[in-house]
């Protein structure tokens, strides 16, 4: 009973606090004046903020930002060693430091360096704080160019890539970060710039205490979807979250701005009714996963869980199975790799849940802007197929779906099942290499590899610890695996919102198929469903389901 | 041979428009065409040609299967084992089923091909030259060449009881022609120079009189030609909704095969882990074998739609063609289901194209009697309808008989009087017309115009009626005077009102486009139910009319028969040209309607949105029916391995082999099941999309979750179980 009022908590606290924070994001986002600080930054940088950019050359930007990012952070994580407050921390090998790099670039945040020994202070501080913000941003960019395709219309425009990026960070994240971090630091989350403290703990054993910028970090790891902890254990660990109450906190921060996202989406296209359309479909798929992976939890069904009444185990008893449940479901729903709880200790079709949400192609909410994107090329093939069924040439939005736009949807949703799966045949198909990362053998070994490359295609970061991802042979494939899996969708998101710019809007009659009401909130819930794990589930069945219907 | 040619025994232009009242039974649902399984047989050696895999590889699904079914072949012919064969042969089917469906679609149009292919006889031209002449007096020659070799721009004559040899307009001469051939009509038509009825269509034959016609066409390239290669599908191509769907079934395939090549290294490892299992004929040490690998991945990939997308498109062509309507382009036929506004000519569409006369209306003091007589001599001799009309009107409602007029003289119509009338042997003058026109006739014998004539002329139009005025005039000296005035009222065709209704709940607007003034416009409009109306319209007008709704986002649909009816057919997203009308008209359109019908548009529109349907519902069908197929085969692929999948088995079925045969015969067997479906089109009836979504979706979607559940386990259960050894 407390499990669901704690659920329904967290649900109502979202839902109330998602039209705020949604409407101020649609104001300020999109349109209205250049701040003084802004003029100053965009005459810097020699940007002139009131030239628009076709997709290309959106596109084109996001890149080079990424390139930038990458080559600074990797050059940052080399270097560390030379770095103040690195707390002795050398510089990381180049292969690490790559896929590190990488994984924080593409708001994915798989760490495969234990946090306390890897990074120091100021590399988390300048380069991967830095990144948590500008990861963020750069999906909220890409769909604020969907959302101008499909509102513009006879235009090539779709807005300014640095302008949407500098708006992102400083209207909306960083005001977001202050106020959630001062929150957290007050319920005991650290903020120092302390090193390593050795104590003699009560039973006489030396501990090594770490002090470190968390407060100032935990907020944006959160709410950018980006997980990546300051310590290995992420929000398990009590200097992250220390009590059952920040823990809450926590996951409203990782539901509220992919929620607040779809109220921006209603504002911008003028229609709020759409808005709640959308987040139904989400409150479905959530409600859903959540209610699946409770049941899973708090299933007694082997011996351990029988004696102690609930899958404890890597559980902390300050948060508790329930609460471990929430998070590890609004987690890997909305995208961020943060974990309350050890998820290959998860019962396995609990695990199974986790996989399932980021199979969905994390949609429901999803990471920042990603989860738009997403749920609307979900949508999209949702109104193709129900377009069809009412006899019409699809439309959304007064925009005709056909084959030209219909070409970037597919090839969008064909990107995660490809490399997913292809990733995981290749390492297991050589033992060697791959499969020998396995930290249990048979199903539960087969769950955890494509946790890993599920978690790395759909930039999600969090992982069955038992998967020993730090090889040279799984550091590159899952640089690969998460490059793909981040800016090909990108690409077609971006290439989508350029074919819908330049069409002439249609017109809505009784004829025209309607994006809302409860046919089409179902139509669009089974599409996304039916059509995300029909793809995964012989692979599904040979991991979670095998081993959780033992 | 004079320029100048006779013109006898002129038919009675009336049977030249056919027009057929619109059902009013009920509501109504797109008819359906039969599918006898006779049928199915005959396609069968076409369906196997069609196995040949550079026709294939068009339809990627059906494509992958084939490829599906040769690999199984090949692993059958190396280890040969019952179930092996029986896959195999399922495999086969369920391509040779796709092509069935195709086949028997594209049938049904070659039947009609055939039919019109005997009609194109070799005929003998009579080509003029030197025609036309600069004298009038001089004679022509004439000479004798095969049809074939008509080219734009001939003359030839063509008399009563020859084929005429090719596509022209009638530039001399007026002849009743049996077009019979062409549209299946057996009363003939009148076609004449000049004006609107001019186009004559290479194949069908004079019945009287002979005219001089100027071909339009160049070799080959028939109206006919063209017709024999849409009914045939020779050129078809793919619309741009199928185009996208394939698009959606190219990448589900594609999706389903990275899941089923993946999965062998997966099954590979689970098998190594759980080395114990025995293994079986669906798994061992090299993992699935290749028979159950590719009978997974042709359960997962959307065969059900991809046999039978392009029997779908085929059909609806056909649909139409069963109709008399040709559609130039597949194009056409989607958009017609898009259409959102429907421009209709008043005349000939929602009235009927003649007025009738309605009521007398007397001025002043003159009895009403007196006044039906007065219209009703004047009438007897006019032979217009309007003027039958009045003679009937005085007959039915007045009880007067037409009277002898012996050595009266008949003033007949023109344009410059605008009146028409009689003058009768006792010396009294009767006239009719436009108002004005009788007015001044009136005025000019001394008469005095009452101010009571303005008001009944006022009160007929604004009815939507055409007022004329009846005055009369005798030798007596006194001066001429007015009567009354004869409402002449266009007649709205029985049950287009529901018509138009129903096409609001399907979310189209309708326009009616007249040449009367706003005030009749406006009458008629509200009394024909259309939503709007564009009164005094030229054909200038019209086309700004299209452009302007086009650049709003409408989608138009029009039909047309006159040659300034051209621009704003090809301007229309759906144009329909009237088989009647003339030639420039049928090129302009992108269909032509043989039946010259103007209210068949609305059929038009309900067959495009049939033919969508069909596909979504299909669709959906197809992707939900995975669901269960999963349910069948992966306990039965890894139950050997992992005992504990068994609890997936939720349909019981007799055994791992029995199971992934009965999910394959499902998914051949489906396809021959749904082929009258996809030939007919899903039931469609007019309603808002709402409606139509909440319907298809929970038959559709929820129906494709549902059936293979049973239908596998009927399978299982009836017919699989018993083949030994499965």
């Amino acid at each position: 009973m407390a499990a669901w009022m704690q659920a329904l908590l967290v649900i109502a606290v979202v839902v109330g606090l998602h039209v705020p924070l949604g409407d101020y994001m649609a104001r300020q986002l999109d349109g209205g004046r250049h701040l003084k600080p802004e003029r100053a930054f965009y005459r810097l940088c020699g940007i002139d903020p009131e030239r628009e950019q076709n997709w290309k050359h959106y596109l084109l930007a996001l890149m080079a930002f990424t390139v930038m990012s990458i080559a600074a952070l990797f050059g940052l994580l080399i270097g560390q060693g030379r770095l103040p407050w690195s707390r002795g921390t050398g510089g990381m090998p180049w292969r690490t430091a790559l896929h590190t790099a990488i994984s924080f670039t593409t708001n994915t945040s798989w760490q495969n360096y234990v946090p306390e020994t890897g990074t120091g202070h100021f590399v988390i501080m300048a380069g991967l704080g830095v990144q948590a913000f500008a990861s963020a941003a750069v999906g909220i960019c890409a769909a604020l160019a969907l959302i101008r395709g499909l509102v513009r219309h006879s235009t090539e425009d779709l807005g300014n890539f640095w302008v949407d990026l500098i708006r992102t960070v400083f209207r909306v994240l960083v005001p977001l970060a202050v106020v959630a971090g001062l929150l957290l630091i007050g319920l005991g989350v650290e903020q120092n710039l302390g090193g390593n403290h050795t104590v003699t703990t009560l039973t006489g054993a030396q501990q090594t205490l770490i002090g470190g910028p968390v407060g100032s970090w935990e907020p944006v790891k959160l709410f950018s979807g980006d997980g990546g902890g300051f310590f290995n254990a992420s929000s398990a660990h009590p200097f992250e979250n220390p009590t059952a109450g920040s823990n809450l906190i926590e996951i409203v921060l990782m539901l509220l701005i992919p929620t607040a996202f779809i109220r921006t989406y209603g504002r911008l296209i003028g229609s709020l009714k759409q808005a709640w359309t959308l987040l139904a479909v989400v409150g479905i798929l959530f409600a859903l996963l959540l209610g699946a992976g409770a049941l899973a939890q708090s299933s007694t069904h082997s011996t351990v869980a029988a004696a102690v009444g609930g899958q404890t185990e890597g559980t902390e008893t300050r948060i508790g199975v329930p609460g471990s449940t929430l998070f590890g479901v609004s987690a890997t729903a909305s995208a961020d790799g943060a974990g309350a709880a050890s998820y290959d200790s998860f019962s396995s079709l609990g695990g199974g849940v986790l996989l399932a949400a980021m199979m969905l192609g994390e949609i429901a909410p999803g990471g920042t802007g990603s989860g738009l994107y997403g749920l609307l090329m979900a949508v999209l093939i949702a109104v193709f197929i129900g377009g069809l069924m009412v006899g019409r040439t699809p439309e959304y939005l007064r925009k005709r779906i056909g084959f030209g736009e219909m070409r970037y949807v597919v090839m969008y949703a064909l990107v995660a099942p490809t490399v997913i799966l292809t990733c995981t045949a290749i390492s297991i198909a050589l033992p060697q290499d791959g499969a020998a990362s396995m930290g249990n053998p048979g199903p539960h070994g087969l769950t955890e590899l494509i946790y890993a490359y599920t978690s790395n295609t759909q930039s999600n970061g969090s992982s069955m610890a038992g998967f020993n991802g730090a090889t040279d042979f799984h550091n590159g494939l899952m640089v690969v695996a998460m490059l793909l899996g981040r800016y090909v969708p990108i690409a077609f998101v971006l290439a989508l919102a350029g074919r819908l710019a330049k069409q002439r809007p249609g017109v809505v009659t009784v004829g025209t198929l309607r994006a809302s009401g409860v046919n089409f909130v179902t139509l669009a819930t089974g599409a996304a469903l039916i059509l995300a794990l029909l793809n995964f589930l012989p692979a599904l069945a040979l991991g979670p389901l095998t081993e959780g219907l033992m | 041979m004079s320029a100048a040619m006779p013109v006898t025994d002129r038919p009675d232009p009336a049977s030249e428009t056919r027009v057929r009242p619109p059902d009013t039974t009920g509501p109504r649902k797109v008819g359906a065409g039969m599918l006898d399984p006779k049928q199915l047989w005959r396609a069968l050696p076409e369906a196997l040609r069609k196995l040949n895999p550079v026709t294939l590889v068009r339809n990627p699904v059906m494509f992958v299967t084939e490829i599906g079914a040769v690999l199984t072949t090949a692993l059958a012919a190396v280890h040969p084992s019952l179930f092996a064969v029986l896959i195999t042969g399922w495999l086969w089917l369920t391509v040779v089923f796709a092509n069935l469906a195709e086949a028997v679609a594209e049938s049904r149009g070659k039947a009609q091909a055939d039919s019109l292919r005997r009609t194109r006889q070799q005929t003998t031209a009579r080509r003029l030259t030197d025609w036309p002449a600069e004298h009038a007096e001089a004679s022509y020659r004439e000479e004798q060449v095969a049809a074939g070799q008509l080219r734009r721009g001939d003359f030839v004559v063509v008399a009563a009881g020859e084929l005429i040899p090719g596509d022209g307009d009638v530039v001399e001469g007026v002849a009743s022609v049996d077009e019979s051939a062409i549209t299946g009509e057996s009363a003939p038509v009148i076609r004449e120079s000049g004006g609107d009825r001019c186009a004559v269509t290479g194949g069908t034959r004079v019945l009287s009189d002979q005219v001089v016609v100027r071909i339009t066409q160049e070799p080959g390239d028939s109206f006919l030609d063209r017709m024999i290669a849409l009914v045939e599908g020779a050129n078809r191509q793919k619309t741009p909704n199928e185009l996208a769907l394939n698009l959606l079934l190219t990448m589900l395939t594609f999706v389903f095969l990275t899941a089923v090549v993946t999965l062998q290294p997966m099954a590979v490892f689970s098998k190594h882990y759980n080395a114990a299992a025995h293994n079986t004929a669906v798994v061992n040490g090299n993992g699935v074998t290749g028979i159950v690998l590719v009978s997974l991945l042709v359960c997962l990939i959307p065969t059900t739609i991809g046999a039978l997308l392009s029997a779908i498109g085929i059909a609806g062509m056909d649909r139409l063609v069963q109709r008399n309507v040709l559609a130039m382009s597949g194009r056409a036929v989607e958009a017609a289901g898009d259409v959102n506004t429907l421009l209709l000519d008043k005349t000939g569409t929602i009235t009927f194209g003649n007025r009738q006369a309605a009521a007398f209306l007397p001025v002043g003091q003159i009895p009403a009697r007196r006044l039906a007589e007065a219209a009703l001599l004047s009438s007897q001799a006019d032979e217009t309808p309007e003027g039958r009309s009045v003679v009937a009107f005085a007959r039915d409602e007045h009880g007067l008989n037409e009277q002898d007029t012996t050595g009266a003289a008949w003033v007949p119509f023109s344009a410059t009087t605008r009146m028409s009338g009689v003058d009768l042997l006792s010396g009294r003058c009767l006239r009719k017309g436009a108002a004005t026109a009788v007015a001044a006739w009136v005025k000019e014998r001394g008469g005095t115009v009452p101010p009571a004539l303005d008001a009944a002329v006022d009160q007929v139009s604004a009815a939507g009626g055409t007022p004329l005025a009846v005055a009369e005039h005798d030798d007596t000296g006194a001066p001429a005077r007015v009567l009354g005035v004869i409402h002449l009222k266009d007649v709205v065709k029985p049950g287009l009102k529901e018509r138009f209704a129903e096409l609001r709940r399907m979310g189209i607007r309708t326009v009616m486009i007249t040449g009367d003034n706003p005030v009749t416009a406006r009458a008629i409009a509200a009394e024909a139910g259309v939503d709007d109306f564009l009164a005094e319209a030229t054909p200038e007008d019209k086309l700004a009319l299209i452009k302007q709704e086009q650049a709003g986002g409408q989608l138009i649909a029009m039909t047309g028969d006159g040659t300034n009816d051209a621009p704003a057919l090809a301007q229309a997203d759906v144009g329909v040209a009237m088989n009647t009308g003339t030639s420039a008209a049928k090129e302009a359109g992108n269909m032509v309607d043989l039946d010259s019908d103007p209210t068949k548009i609305i059929e038009i529109v309900e067959i495009g949105k049939q033919l969508l349907i069909t596909r979504g519902a299909l669709t959906a069908f197809s992707i939900a029916n995975d669901i269960a197929k999963y349910f069948a085969i992966l306990p039965a692929m890894f139950g050997a391995v992992y005992p504990s999948l068994h609890a997936l088995d939720i349909m019981h079925l007799h055994s791992p082999m029995s199971a992934i045969l009965s999910a394959v015969i499902f998914n051949a067997v489906v396809i021959v099941a749904l082929i009258p479906l996809a030939l007919r089109g899903v039931r469609y009836r007019p309603a808002s999309a709402s409606a139509l979504l909440t319907r298809n979706l929970w038959v559709y979607g929820l129906g494709g979750v549902l059936v293979p559940f049973v239908a596998i386990k009927l399978i299982d259960l009836l017919f699989v179980q018993f083949i030994p050894g499965i």
